[in-house]
């Protein structure tokens, strides 16, 4: 029964996973360095945020304050990082409306609450996604913005963080297309920086990396403490629940036969 | 616990009442049957001795739905089912509920281990011919409580509004739509509206917190008085009640309290609260199959997403549905294919009367039997992962395969299960 079991997944293996990503395009995705553990960097990708992001973008399910939770105490938030009339105990929202949004961009924002969360794929996690997304922006004289993004191909948001990375233009090739005989298709090759920008390039990946785990630490801010108390629940079910319901189980089947 | 020998109770018109009560459980007892139930159910059911791990899931599945209730009374208390502000609300107990976020994942991860608890169930019952004569109606009755428990997995599912809540929703309600003759008013008349809507929402959270948890109940209770009535069967597949003591008692069988209560599923709860704390606790999210990314985006009724796939323990079934691809009859292949969903659930019903075999337990069947029941689950498992894949002119085959097979395995069983050389099956229970 287990040959046969074994032969038939064998046999179905390859189908199974040559449909799997068949429909999945795009370039693959940089990993994101983990951070979520470093206090002084998600400090600095908090400032990123509020400075860069929350101009346009909102964090609805997100108060100011809670950014205790990474140190910071309310006069820091006051002085430095509250910049519209809102108090330390409102919700990150932005003054751009949904309309004025649609006109100037042709889609509204979306609010970044839970962004990191809803960018994970078979690809990477949410975290890769975004830190490839903001690297990537480069000049496309086609787009309304002049800008154009590799992950995120014509993407209304222009590269807001232009002034620290520089500008840089994609060379594509052309190429056969394996798929189909006679055509070709069009792939990115490499980034060229038309004009640097404040930061080097080590710099700004540092820099994307803060904000990036800025917004994974936003998209759940009890997660670490999620996983502290995991730790106390598994020990207390397995060292001490689980050795009681082993011993009663024994205790009460000892004469059973 | 010496409620077995102890004198009934006489109780003879309401004088009997008067009298000064010796204890509070006498009081009780001259009034309201408890210690007969507790006899009845606990102390004095008399279970065969040789459970194994298979018989965990169902006192498993009690714990879960209890899980699930407790949780879902505290979401509803911060919940808001509305079109403007569910989405929101969602994050809300997330973040400024006092372990709001806790109460949410507990019961995001309830809903798909209820489902793993349940498959396992059946499957168990599935092996050891627990569905056999005289035990039909505890089939049929668990039957029942399978596709309640989908209808509530459906409705709450659209209670977060995001975008697969919406638009898993839709596709699923359109389905209705394929239906001939009355089908578009039916999924119009479903929805409330002309697309999922504020009016949805509302109707689905009705159905999930009230309906369909006081019929599952219900359903729950009977399942468990049907049981009770014929005993359960064991990994033999024999009946114990054949071989008694003097006083009546099958020398196989043992008090259900404390034996299985204390003595078995206790075990079988805390190492399923380890597995269900170490999902709640590090991986919520299950890689996307407990919680779906997309479903982190608000839903958006202007904006499809490239991909929808329903959540996992729906995607056997949703790959059934996609199999059918001809328009057989003059009869659109989307009808087929609701029809295929339809009846890949309903089929369970009939297993009493298709299993023809004339032991009941796998242990004593031919070796052919279990290699019908290994194709039948490596079909169960192919058929759910291609339901969680976009769909590819290969999966499509291999699908379409593995729904020939899904049904030739029930439809083929009043011949195949006759066939092959049985082994003896014991007199008394084997340990």
């Amino acid at each position: 029964m287990k040959k046969l079991l074994s032969t038939l997944l064998l046999a179905l293996l390859p189908a199974l996973t040559s449909t799997a990503y068949a429909s999945e395009g795009g370039p693959a995705l940089d990993r994101a360095p983990d951070r979520s553990a470093d206090v002084q960097s998600l400090q600095r990708g908090a400032k990123l945020f509020v400075n860069y992001c929350l101009n346009c973008h909102g964090a609805q399910s997100m108060r100011y304050n809670r950014l205790q939770d990474i140190g910071l105490t309310d006069e820091q938030i006051k002085s430095s990082l509250l910049f519209t009339g809102d108090k330390v105990g409102d919700m990150m929202t932005v003054a751009l409306t949904r309309k004025d949004a649609k006109e100037w961009f042709g889609a509204a924002p979306p609010d970044l609450s839970v962004i990191a969360r809803a960018k994970s794929s078979e690809a990477g996690s949410g975290a890769d996604w975004l830190y490839t997304y903001l690297r990537t922006f480069y000049r496309d004289s086609e787009r309304p913005t002049g800008w154009n993004n590799l992950v995120f191909p014509n993407v209304g948001m222009p590269h807001v963080l232009y002034e620290m990375q520089g500008e840089q233009r994609a060379v594509f090739v052309k190429e056969k297309d394996p798929h189909e005989e006679g055509k070709t298709i069009t792939k990115f090759e490499s980034f060229e920086l038309v004009k640097p920008g404040k930061l080097t390039k080590l710099e700004y990946d540092s820099a994307v990396a803060d904000l990036v785990g800025y917004l994974v630490w936003m998209g759940e801010p009890e997660a670490t403490h999620r996983k502290q108390l995991g730790i106390l629940v598994l020990l207390f079910l397995g060292l001490l629940l689980l050795p009681c319901a082993w011993w009663l189980k024994h205790a009460y089947w000892k004469d059973m036969h | 616990m010496a409620a077995g020998k102890k004198e009934p109770v006489v109780v003879t018109g309401l004088g009997a009442l008067d009298k000064p009560a010796s204890g509070l459980l006498t009081w009780v007892d001259a009034r309201f049957p408890l210690m007969e139930n507790w006899r009845a159910h606990m102390s004095e059911y008399y279970a065969p001795k040789n459970f194994n791990f298979w018989y965990f899931f169902g006192s498993l599945a009690m714990l879960v739905l209890v899980i699930q209730i407790v949780t879902g009374i505290f979401l509803v208390m911060h919940y808001k089912p509305d079109a403007q502000k569910a989405f929101e609300s969602v994050e809300y107990i997330m973040r400024e509920v006092p372990w709001g976020w806790l109460v949410r994942y507990m019961h995001s991860t309830g809903a798909s281990m209820f489902f793993i608890v349940v498959y396992l169930h059946m499957f168990r019952g599935m092996i050891y011919g627990s569905y056999r004569k005289p035990r039909e109606l505890v089939w049929i009755f668990g039957v029942m409580i399978f596709l309640c428990l989908m209808g509530e997995a459906f409705f709450g599912y659209l209670l977060p509004w995001g975008q697969m809540s919406f638009w898993g929703a839709q596709v699923i309600v359109n389905l209705f739509g394929a239906i001939p003759v009355i089908g578009p008013d039916l999924s119009i008349w479903i929805r409330g509206d002309y697309v999922v809507s504020d009016a949805t929402l509302n109707r689905f959270f009705s159905f999930h917190v009230i309906a369909i948890p006081l019929v599952l109940l219900g359903l729950v209770a009977a399942h468990i008085l049907a049981l009770h009535e014929v005993g359960s069967n064991n990994p033999d597949g024999i009946e114990i009640k054949d071989k008694k003591d003097a006083d009546g008692i099958p020398l196989d069988g043992i008090p259900f309290h404390p034996y299985y209560t204390i003595g078995h599923d206790l075990f079988a709860a805390v190492v399923f609260l380890m597995v269900f704390s170490a999902i709640v606790f590090f991986a919520p999210e299950m890689g996307g199959y407990f919680l779906e990314y997309n479903n982190f985006i608000a839903a958006d009724p202007l904006k499809t997403p490239p991909h929808i796939a329903p959540v996992w323990y729906f995607t056997p079934y949703y790959s059934i549905l996609r199999a059918m691809v001809w328009n057989f009859f003059y009869i659109d292949a989307k009808v087929w294919g609701v029809i295929g969903m339809g009846a890949s659930t309903l089929i369970f019903f009939f297993l009493p009367w298709l299993d023809r075999s004339p032991v009941k337990s796998i242990r004593y069947r031919p070796a052919l039997h279990k290699a019908i029941y290994a194709v039948f689950v490596v079909c169960f498992f192919v058929l759910g992962y291609l339901g969680t894949q976009p769909p590819s002119p290969v999966g499509q085959i291999v699908s379409q395969i593995g729904t020939v097979l899904y049904f030739a395995f029930f439809l083929g069983m009043p011949w195949w299960s006759r066939m092959g050389h049985f082994k003896p099956v014991p007199d008394r229970v084997t340990m």
